[in-house]
């Protein structure tokens, strides 16, 4: 009994020995990454309107935002001038960030974003705080989306924009898709689900 | 006269370059092999060559750590202690021939005087461990010496087989008796003799006094720097030692096709193929337990080394 567990076990380990390792040398190969890393948040600073929400949503308050408002002059001659939100600071410490991306899923104007760098350790836990310009920075790695499955829903925003689209080119184009639903030539075109994504 | 002094520091020379040198590379043998049995792939770095200089890094480290000695410690017998785990190997690896006429010393009692130094190395582990005064050190030397007491009987009466069937203990006269047919009518013997010499050295799976995950060390928890450095290097030249001696007593030393030219080569490469195994082992078996041991050695090896040598007697007598 004692015997045949040593032979097995000495035909483990060698046939371990035969197979190549599995180990990847970090800081010489990079790390092949799931999709939808999780490795540090990406801010599209373009799409934010200081709204605050994802501030307020942030479980343990990481999220500094400074922003001052500016008059814009009226598009129409004669109109009312608007006011409008310009970003000051938006930095994000991510020495309390717990990376549970509520503010990325409260943001409704899509402008943060999980990118998977994860390259971003400092040797001062004061230096984790990370301001707009390096966030925006990691927008650039932020990858695209995953197609959809084949034969998934369209999602709303797809069809959004589609309105949106049509409206801007004219009424009948709209007209025509709400009139008759089932018709899908007068929709815009789709890319197949492969490449949806890119 | 001259001629006589330079054979001598020649032999003295090779002796102690084999025992620098190869001890390192099982060492490092055991890094890489031990890594890939384990879906790991070990040092990489040291030396730029898949880590072929770590052990030489690992010597450079433990050099310049400071020299502790416990307060409660007996000094002198601490500071002994790794001298008398390592010298004996050294002296003991001056007897191991590689091929004819490469030897240190051709001793007329050959195998007498290496199973002596290697019972001699195991007192510099119980040494150690009494001298340490810490109770993880004494219960490892404790275990050690139960160890040795419980292992060197086998080994012996294996040994006593070989020296047998060959008419002699001079190790050379040994090797020259061998014959390829007693690779199975020595089959038992060279089995206990293996296991009962990894048993001495405190190899996994027998590596009880060590038992790192339940008494820290053992003997060697109190040292620390070139001390602690000198007791792992004389582990590695036990199983130098110990395959050495195994590859010279029962697979026919230097015998082997061309061993006019390629004597040295037959022994080094047995004696590797068997320190493999020693590593080998130590992945793919876990520690016994302490009652398991002493049960192996009394009632399974004692009596397997007994029948050996019956079997050898009634063979020598025919």
């Amino acid at each position: 009994m004692a015997l045949r567990g040593l032979a097995s076990g000495l035909a483990t380990t060698f046939g371990r020995l035969t197979r190549r390792s599995v180990t990847a040398q970090y800081p010489d190969s990079l790390p092949e990454l799931p999709p939808r890393s999780r490795g540090v948040i990406a801010l599209l600073e373009e799409n934010c309107t200081v709204c605050m929400l994802c501030a307020r949503e942030c479980p343990d308050w990481c999220i500094y935002i400074d922003s001052h408002k500016e008059e814009q002059p009226p598009a129409t001659p004669g109109g009312k001038p608007r006011q409008r939100n310009v970003l000051d600071r938006f930095a994000i410490d991510f020495s309390l960030c717990m990376y549970c991306g509520i503010c990325i899923e409260a943001c409704p104007f899509d402008a943060l974003f999980w990118s998977p760098e994860f390259e971003y350790a400092e040797l001062d836990i004061r230096d984790l705080i990370h301001e707009r310009d390096r966030l925006r920075e990691w927008m650039w790695t932020v990858p695209p989306p995953p197609a959809d499955d084949l034969g998934a829903v369209e999602p709303k925003e797809v069809e959004a924009a589609a309105k949106a689209a049509g409206r801007d080119a004219g009424g009948p184009s709209r007209r025509a898709t709400r009139s008759d639903g089932a018709a899908p030539a007068a929709r815009p075109p789709r890319t197949a689900p492969g490449e949806s994504g890119a | 006269m001259i001629g006589e002094v330079l054979e001598a520091v020649l032999r003295v020379a090779g002796v102690l370059a084999a025992f620098l040198v190869l001890p390192l590379l099982i060492g490092q043998a055991e890094h890489k092999v031990m890594a890939h049995m384990q879906g790991r792939v070990g040092p990489m770095y040291a030396g730029g060559f898949h880590g072929w200089a770590q052990l030489v890094a690992d010597g450079v480290k433990f050099a310049q750590k400071e020299d502790v000695v416990p307060a409660g410690a007996d000094g002198t017998v601490y500071r002994l202690a790794p001298g008398v785990a390592l010298v004996p190997y050294l002296a003991a690896l001056a007897a191991i021939p590689l091929a004819p006429g490469i030897v240190g010393v051709d001793l007329e009692i050959g195998l007498f005087y290496v199973l002596a130094a290697m019972g001699v190395a195991v007192l510099g582990t119980v040494m150690g461990g009494w001298a340490s005064a810490n109770k993880y050190s004494l219960i490892g030397a404790l275990r050690s010496s139960a160890q040795l007491m419980a292992y060197e009987l086998p080994l012996v009466l294996a040994a006593a087989s070989v020296a047998m069937a060959a008419g002699t203990l001079r190790l050379t006269g040994i090797v020259e008796a061998w014959q390829p047919w007693w690779l199975v009518w020595q089959a038992i013997g060279g089995l206990v003799f293996f296991t009962a010499g990894l048993a001495e050295l405190s190899r996994p799976p027998f590596d009880m006094p060590v038992a790192d995950s339940e008494i820290i060390f053992g003997p060697y928890t109190e040292y620390g720097g070139l001390r602690f450095a000198l007791f792992l290097l004389a582990e590695y030249a036990g199983i130098l030692l110990l395959c050495a001696l195994t590859t010279v007593l029962f697979l026919g030393g230097w015998r082997g096709p061309f061993d006019e030219v390629l004597g040295p080569v037959w022994t080094l490469l047995k004696a590797f193929a068997l320190a493999f195994v020693v590593i080998w082992l130590r992945v793919a078996m876990p520690r016994l337990r302490e009652d398991q041991l002493q049960r192996l050695a009394w009632q399974v090896l004692v009596p397997a080394a007994l029948l050996q040598l019956a079997v050898t007697g009634v063979v020598v007598l025919l």
